[in-house]
């Protein structure tokens, strides 16, 4: 970015960001092996050694790994039944699929040198768009017509209530949009932060102790967000679930 | 350390960059042509992870958490009843000690009873054999002391006859006696 031209100061964060086929070559067709497919690959590898692998002992008292394979379980089937109802646990392993790439995509991410998938609108936004689609037909399909009385509110007064739907639909069709650029926002901008710092770090010399304490710092907070933005991805789902299942708030 | 690997990574990302046409000028999110190849092997990879969760992991730990709930379960029934069976065992411990304590204390008043009847017996019999010993001391006892008041009477008139025959008097016998009778009873 603008970093760029200011001679001596060799700082390019958004580098890491770049989609690169993995055994060389300059095209990126839809099929060609980019680092994305690495580490995705990897974090498929990830969730089939923790869920899989972690389990396979299916014993009453567990070991480390399958306590937090039972932990991530249970958390996510208490996320969607605690929010989108009893009948929303159909769509549990959904939700579960959707939370656990995005823990471990943001969490590999976090690894020096590593590519965060998740750091991509591209990726963000077919999730996101997934989601909304998914949800919206759900919706049609479950209430017919009557989907559409999610957008009609009838606590309000009647004078209000063709604004307030109006207003609804188009917070309906923004939520895709708020949906992925959250995710993949949060996870640009702490990956671009920590390079600039790192940037900086290689130039400063002995100072260089200061922008490595930020590094720390923001590293920790990256790792918080890293959970955190995984949470909240897969809790919104589920409350655009609940809407699907029950229109009548 | 890492920003020198950052660098030296920033450097072969600017070549590569150069390579694609300057990719990292702007932000790589928004280069388009890279956009079917991530949502390609996007969806292959959520599609993998769905049948992996849904086919072998969900069950499986579904299945484990079930199991261990119903374990627990079971483990808390099985532990009610023991409790129950304690409380059981304990009343009838507590029943057997009151039963046994009233019965020690049957025997020792039985056993009271017949040792103050044996008393009661022995008491009486010494009793009366003190008694019957005691008449028998009283009769020889009176015995004694008439014999005594005989002799008295005896030695009385002995003296009375003699004191009479020193005196140079004749006496008749039988009247000193009478007076010497007279004069005792008075």
């Amino acid at each position: 970015m603008a970093e760029e031209a200011t001679g001596g100061l060799q700082i390019h964060p958004m580098d890491q960001f770049i989609v690169k086929p993995l055994f060389g070559g300059d095209a990126i067709h839809w099929y060609t092996p980019t680092n994305v497919t690495l580490w995705m690959a990897i974090s498929v590898l990830c969730v089939v050694l923790l869920l899989v692998i972690g389990t396979r002992g299916r014993a009453i008292v567990p070991s480390r790994m399958q306590s937090v394979a039972e932990l991530a379980y249970g958390f996510v089937y208490k996320m969607v039944e605690d929010v989108a109802g009893k009948d929303g646990l159909k769509y549990f392993p959904y939700i579960m699929t959707l939370f656990i790439f995005i823990v471990f995509a943001n969490f590999l991410g976090l690894i020096p040198t590593a590519f965060t998938t998740t750091s991509h609108i591209a990726v963000t936004a077919t999730m996101a768009l997934a989601v909304f689609f998914g949800v919206t037909i759900l919706g049609f399909v479950k209430h017919g017509a009557g989907f559409l009385r999610l957008f009609w509110i009838d606590q309000a007064p009647l004078v209000l209530r063709p604004i307030l739907a109006i207003i609804e639909i188009i917070s309906y069709f923004v939520r895709p949009v708020s949906h992925s650029i959250r995710l993949a926002g949060n996870m640009m901008a702490g990956h671009a932060v920590i390079k600039v710092f790192a940037g900086f770090a290689g130039v400063l010399g002995v100072g260089a102790v200061f922008p490595l304490a930020a590094i720390t710092a923001v590293y920790a907070l990256e790792t918080l967000v890293a959970f955190i933005q995984a949470y909240v991805f897969a809790i919104l789902t589920c409350v655009y679930l609940r809407d699907a299942l029950h229109p009548h708030h | 350390m890492a920003s020198e690997t950052h660098t030296a990574e920033g450097a072969a990302h600017a070549a590569d960059a150069a390579a694609h046409g300057g990719e990292a000028v702007g932000m790589p999110q928004l280069d388009f042509s890279t956009f079917p190849n991530q949502i390609f092997w996007l969806v292959v990879t959520l599609v993998v992870i769905y049948f992996v969760l849904s086919r072998i992991a969900l069950p499986r730990i579904g299945a484990v958490l079930a199991e261990r709930q119903g374990t627990i379960a079971n483990d808390i029934a099985t532990a009610e009843e023991l409790k129950l069976q304690a409380q059981e065992a304990e009343r009838a411990y507590e029943k057997a000690l009151a039963d046994a304590r009233a019965e020690a204390q049957r025997i020792v008043a039985e056993t009271k009873a017949e040792i103050k009847a044996d008393l009661d017996a022995a008491t009486a019999k010494a009793d009366a054999e003190i008694a019957a010993k005691q008449a028998e001391a009283e009769a020889q006892i009176a015995e004694i002391r008439a014999g005594a008041m005989e002799s008295v009477t005896e030695v009385a008139k002995q003296t009375a006859l003699d004191v009479v025959a020193a005196m140079g008097f004749r006496a008749d016998a039988s009247s000193v006696n009478a007076a010497v009778d007279a004069k005792l009873k008075g």
